[in-house]
């Protein structure tokens, strides 16, 4: 954790708070995200850590708190304004048009005209560039699609998701987040889109991971942020952590609010997970 | 740069691939060339046996005559398309059409409203339509068949109040003017015919090379990707609804060029014919998948049954059995074709 102290976040949140009538999603979230890392953000089932990452990404708009791009402050709207802002998701149903070919995929909501009268009269689209563009980032990241004109349908499972990504990856200039990536693949693939995130890393994009596959986060994340009753109870390195001790912090078996030593979770934290805290992991330590 | 090969990790590479999905990958590719050339494929097989029925069915002149009988609805299956594309449908398009022709013709006769104004006013009547349509299915997220079938019996309505029930004769020349044409060789061709023609390559040319064509794609294929992608899904959707109208507008305008009156019995048959031409040239009810030079095809093979059966002798009412047939076989062959993509 020493490296990461020394440099600026590239994306940092401070005290965010979220409700919903009485129940608090968020309950004085921080984040950082550094350059050059993969952050896995884990968290028990309603921790509220898909609140926190939607807040990042422009899709829910908190009540306190802010949040910083690169040390400025921004206030996204909406996920489109968070795009603008450099920042991707890859979303966990991926978003992508089954019938329609990769190179389509990759340029949706973005595609790109002619140039000349044909594309400023006849808005006629530069197909044979975006193909040529989309096969030059599915090689950035290589992912061994030949065709830029297969349907997407056709691709297996692991090929879709690299579709997505290299979407993702090829619009982001600030960051890239990932929703369960791997929940609906299997071994193999998941290993093949594991490999793909460290090449996004290593392209220059930090990653933010969701993940609830325990393996997976040890495998690829540089740091795990650890979501708990809506807010960041620790940020935890994996080499030195076990599996066990991570998801104890996860699920209150372990007391390791690093961030708010001094808090009584079920006294200070009034949100709708409270009942989980009577039976301390008999949810999420399974994993 | 890339070896798959040997980078038994790279994603998605072909060497890792899993058996499945390369079993997975053949059907879905078989099944859109089918989708693709069925339609061609049934129409050579018809024209192929009226060939053989009638030596008056393959002449220049007759398919002059199929093509003029098509083209009313040829024109109404393009709004028809891209309605369909987006995983909709129109059950008013026929009589939102003969709507408008009143519109246009009543205007015109007892109005005394120039010609022009008079179309103008038709085709605004059908676009006001369209607006309804496409304002309940985006913004109240109705369901489309449930909407146009509230339409349908509007238009319906509104055509037989406002002509109160009159065929409306004596329009004037400029109305008629597309059923007019010109000769190549010893056939026939009229401005209507090439005007629908034009429509079609026109929506060819959107749907196919332009962005707008690609989100109508997108919409009907995953609506949730185009909202994430940041593309106006609701604008999107309003505006093709509206567009649809607008052909519903200009088949007004070749309906009275043919049949020199405003007829508000009109659009009945037309209404399902335009669905079945979709259907026919091997667009997909759910959408996401078609093309409009399928609808052309599409069109053509109910002309061309009509038309054969008629020179054969065979009543007409086998052609709207035939018909029947047809569809269910096109919409069974769409649904087994995704089936097996996804």
């Amino acid at each position: 954790m020493s490296a990461t102290q020394d440099k600026k976040p590239i994306l940092q949140a401070r005290g965010l708070v979220k409700r919903y009538g009485h129940v608090t999603a968020i309950d004085g979230a921080d984040f950082d995200l550094y350059h050059g890392e993969i952050l896995a953000v884990i968290g028990d089932n309603g921790a509220g850590k898909s609140s926190l990452i939607k807040a990042l990404a422009g899709a829910v708009i908190p009540d306190e708190g802010e949040i910083l791009l690169d040390g400025e402050k921004v206030n996204f709207k909406s996920p489109i304004e968070a795009r603008k802002a450099g920042i991707e998701t890859v979303y966990q149903d991926l978003a992508v048009a089954p019938a329609l070919d990769i190179a389509t995929n990759l340029f949706l909501g973005r595609e790109q005209r002619r140039a000349g009268p044909l594309g400023s009269v006849l808005r006629m689209l530069d197909k044979g560039g975006m193909k040529d563009q989309a096969a030059q980032h599915m090689r950035d990241l290589q992912i061994g699609i030949r065709s830029m004109s297969q349907a997407v349908e056709t691709l297996s499972g692991g090929q879709r998701q690299g579709v997505a990504v290299a979407r993702s990856a090829a619009w982001a200039r600030k960051l890239v987040i990932m929703d369960e990536p791997t929940a609906a693949l299997g071994v193999k693939e998941s290993n093949q889109v594991l490999e793909l995130i460290r090449r996004v890393r290593d392209n220059g994009l930090p990653v933010i991971l969701i993940s609830h596959n325990m393996p997976h986060v040890f495998e690829i994340a540089d740091r795990i942020h650890i979501h708990r009753l809506g807010r960041r109870v620790a940020v935890v390195d994996p080499k030195d952590h076990s599996m066990h001790e991570v998801v104890g912090i996860m699920t209150g078996a372990v007391v390791h609010d690093i961030e708010h030593p001094d808090d009584e979770p079920n006294g200070a934290a009034p949100s709708a997970e409270q009942p989980a805290e009577e039976r301390p992991g008999s949810e999420a330590t399974g994993h | 740069m890339t070896q798959p090969e040997t980078q038994p990790a790279t994603a998605g590479g072909q060497a890792p691939q899993p058996p499945e999905a390369r079993a997975r990958a053949r059907p879905g590719i078989s099944a859109e060339r089918l989708a693709q050339l069925g339609p061609l494929i049934a129409l050579i097989i018809v024209c192929a046996f009226f060939t053989t029925q009638s030596s008056r069915f393959l002449t220049g002149e007759n398919f002059s005559l199929v093509f003029q009988q098509v083209m009313v609805i040829g024109t109404l299956a393009i709004g028809q398309t891209i309605i369909i594309l987006t995983a909709g449908i129109d059950l008013s398009c026929g009589v939102v059409m003969a709507f408008g022709s009143i519109v246009m013709t009543k205007m015109a006769v007892n109005n005394g409203v120039p010609a022009l104004i008079a179309v103008l006013l038709g085709i605004l009547a059908c676009v006001a339509f369209g607006v309804i349509n496409g304002g309940f299915v985006t913004f109240l997220g109705l369901p489309p068949f449930i909407v146009t079938l509230g339409t349908y019996n509007i238009a319906f309505a509104l055509t037989h109040i406002y002509s109160k029930d009159e065929t409306i004769s004596g329009l004037p020349t400029l109305m008629t003017k597309l059923g007019e044409g010109f000769s190549i060789g010893s056939t026939r061709v009229t401005y209507g015919s090439v005007v629908c023609l034009g429509l079609f390559v026109a929506t060819w040319f959107a749907l196919s090379q332009t962005a707008w064509g690609r989100h109508v794609y997108t919409l009907g294929d995953n609506a949730e990707a185009a909202r994430l992608m940041g593309i106006p899904v609701r604008r999107k959707l309003l505006m093709v609804y509206v567009v649809a109208a607008a052909f519903y507008g200009i088949a007004a305008l070749l309906l009275i060029s043919r049949t020199n009156v405003g007829d508000p019995n009109a659009g009945q048959t037309e209404n399902l014919e335009a669905i079945t031409a979709v259907v026919l040239g091997g667009t997909s009810l759910f959408g996401g998948r078609g093309t409009v030079i399928g609808t052309l095809i599409g069109a053509i093979i109910i002309g061309v049954l009509r038309n054969g059966l008629v020179l054969m002798g065979v009543a007409s009412i086998y052609q709207v059995l035939i018909t029947g047939i047809l569809v269910i076989l096109a919409v069974s062959v769409d649904q087994l074709a995704r089936r097996r993509a996804t």
